[in-house]
């Protein structure tokens, strides 16, 4: 197996677009650089099991060695105990979680252990872990390979949500995360990986928590994040062509969400559609709309709207896997529908 | 197979003195229990103080423990000050944790105590992180993991097992027999006749000691570090005892064999060891009662500040659930 990173380095053509798959790949070749303290661990992560499922850690053992780049058994509370344990020495981890769905296996670590042993211990140790993790439907890979949580992590103090949806904020998110003194669940979106951006520039870093204004508009905001983000950007031309003027918001943390950049947009525009892949009940945009309604309370033109998945697993057969995911004509309907007052 | 060591004199008076702290402190926090002077969920390690006493002689202060909720005795061997710790369950901030941890979650780096946890085989996997660290760092440190019984049935002692036994991991996995996990008899949940048997399944040595004899436990201990440090793997030591007092202090016993409790309360291995001590002449009556009453001296004044040291200030409720990003 080819044992070289994905890409070359980005500094190397500024011009070149870039994968988001190359962009998480390049920003563990940059961190490992910086900080011999980096190492990674997870299921194939090593280049002879081809640097995991995907790619993400190719090249890290050739460069870095096997004792920072561990392939581990298929063992998630086993993982992600390695990672806590190291990191409480000092050790910076990145630890791989195949799948989402697959971090169910280790929750007795994530969140009794990774997120509390700081609190628990009066602040006398940290736990400054990430989890990569990728998930998202699209690919008929049904009911446990698919499924978005992050509401279950944004729900536990003590743990931080990123997702994003570029490779630049793939890129600048993934070295803000191994800087964070704190748990960091880091979300990649399947489908995405393979989606070229802009480049980003070498070191660059996203601050967790800071939102991004992807689309300026008027009207509506879409607050969005990790592959929706793009999604909701693909509904903009049906949006425009109805006459209606939406600013895209992709949050790219979920947790702690940037309430001001928000707020700021919904009072401009006086409407607020949440559009995340999760399922809608008791997800991440129930948050929103609730901090949304008491911080713009009358202020609102309508009121604030949900988009997601509807409540089911994810299913395998392809019409019925397409009519569980979001998809652009369905946020343009609802923004639509939230602009005309059909809501 | 147990190596075979000479215990001197002075190593053989040191397990008894921390035996003692730990007997000592078992029966001041139950005392303080049902006199209602302090409020807790206590669970007494009465009867197991030979296991961490002869283990910790082999541990330095660099070298890691990962606990559980009936721990505090581990924890003590280790070296926790009991001003810190008596502060702690009296839920004062002048406790390790600030009051925020409380009997279950006490920590204490300074000694190596690195996580102590509520949750049933919790500790193996982050030990495995702990010696992970130790063998990137080349610092020669031992992760220690403690666990009862119980904790070898559930999923994360085999994943923890095999891990350390392909990583060689310099860890060492010591499970304190007590024959009960909360109110069920061992044999009524383990399918193993030892759990130092499943040691085979991993490749890795299993030493099935008994945990109420100081010499055995000691050597058990010493093997399995002087083995870690080697930088040759992985141990599990099953170390056979009995607790005293039930699951939680308080709880009626009803699930217990009486005669099996009358036996091994009356093989309690703190007197036993103290009349050997004695009529072997390492210690003299004197000297072990001036240990017995030093511990008390010391946890007459513990308790008394832990007492008086305040409660956290409320803005501690929302103190340390995230670090400040530098």
């Amino acid at each position: 197996m080819s044992a070289t990173p994905v890409k070359a380095k980005p500094s190397e053509g500024a011009a070149k677009q870039m994968t988001l798959l190359e962009a998480l790949n390049q920003a563990l070749h940059d961190a490992f650089a910086d900080d011999p303290k980096v190492v990674t661990l997870g299921e194939d992560v090593a280049d002879p099991e081809d640097g995991g499922v995907v790619g993400v850690t190719k090249g890290l053992s050739t460069k870095f060695g096997e004792n920072r780049v561990r392939t581990t058994p298929i063992a998630e509370q086993a993982i992600i105990g390695a990672a806590i344990g190291v990191s409480l020495a000092g050790y910076k981890p990145v630890a791989e979680i195949m799948l989402m769905n697959f971090t169910t296996v280790a929750m007795d670590m994530i969140v009794n252990h990774a997120a509390k042993l700081r609190y628990m211990s009066g602040g006398q140790t940290s736990v400054p872990i990430v989890i990569r993790t990728m998930t998202g439907a699209g690919f008929s890979t049904g009911g446990q390979h698919s499924d978005y949580f992050e509401a279950w992590f944004a729900h536990t103090a003590g743990l931080k949500v990123v997702a994003p949806s570029t490779p630049a904020d793939g890129y600048g998110l993934l070295r803000s995360a191994i800087d964070d003194p704190d748990p960091v669940l880091f979300i990649e979106n399947m489908p995405t990986y393979w989606t070229p951006g802009e480049p980003p520039p070498k070191g660059h870093r996203v601050p967790i928590g800071k939102a991004r204004v992807s689309s300026p508009g008027t009207d509506l905001t879409i607050v969005t994040y990790s592959g929706m983000a793009n999604t909701s950007l693909a509904a903009l031309k049906d949006i425009a062509a109805a006459g209606i003027s939406a600013e895209v918001i992709d949050l790219r943390t979920v947790s702690p969400w940037d309430q001001e950049t928000v707020i700021a947009s919904v009072a401009k525009t006086g409407r607020c559609l949440v559009v995340h892949e999760a399922v809608v009940p008791f997800g991440v945009g129930a948050e929103i709309a609730a901090v949304v309604s008491e911080r713009l309370y009358g202020k609102l033109k309508a009121p604030v709207v949900r988009v997601g998945a509807p409540f089911t697993p994810v299913p395998f057969s392809k019409p019925l896997e397409t009519a569980f995911l979001v998809n652009a004509p369905r946020i343009a309907e609802a923004a639509i529908a939230l602009v005309k007052g059909k809501h | 197979m147990l190596n075979n060591y000479q215990l001197d004199g002075p190593t053989q008076v040191e397990i008894f003195r921390r035996m003692a702290l730990l007997k000592g402190n078992d029966e001041r926090c139950r005392k303080m229990v049902t006199t209602g002077r302090l409020v807790m969920t206590y669970y007494s390690y009465r009867g197991q103080e030979v296991i961490p006493a002869a283990m910790s002689v082999n541990l330095t202060d660099q070298d890691y423990l990962c606990t559980i909720y009936r721990g505090i005795h581990d924890m003590l061997a280790k070296g926790l000050p009991l001003k810190d710790l008596w502060a702690e369950i009296a839920g004062r901030v002048d406790g390790t944790c600030k009051g925020k941890g409380g009997p279950m979650h006490l920590t204490y780096p300074k000694k190596g105590i690195m996580v102590t946890t509520g949750i049933v085989g919790a500790t193996l996997p982050i030990a495995n992180g702990l010696a992970w660290a130790s063998q990137l760092s080349k610092d020669g440190r031992v992760a220690l993991a403690t666990f009862g019984d119980g904790a070898s049935n559930i999923g994360a002692f085999h994943e923890a097992l095999n891990l350390a036994a392909v990583w060689k991991l310099p860890v060492i996995f010591l499970c304190q027999n007590n024959q009960y996990g909360e109110h069920t008899a061992y044999a009524k949940s383990t399918s193993a006749k030892r759990i130092a048997d499943r040691a085979i399944a991993y490749g890795i040595p299993g030493l099935h000691v008994n945990g109420n004899d100081p010499f055995e436990m000691y050597a058990a201990a010493r093997q399995a570090v002087e083995r870690a440090r080697a930088g040759e793997g992985p141990t599990l030591i099953e170390a056979v005892t009995f607790r005293f007092h039930g699951h939680v202090f308080g709880d009626a016993d009803k699930y217990m064999d009486k005669a099996q409790k009358a036996a091994a309360v009356a093989a309690d291995p703190y007197p036993i060891y103290r009349t050997k001590l004695i009529a072997t002449g390492v210690a003299s009556e004197a000297e072990l009662a001036k240990i017995e009453a030093d511990v008390e001296a010391a946890l007459d004044v513990a308790v008394e500040f832990a007492l008086q040291a305040a409660y956290p200030g409320l803005e501690e409720l929302t103190t340390d659930v995230y670090g400040v990003s530098a």
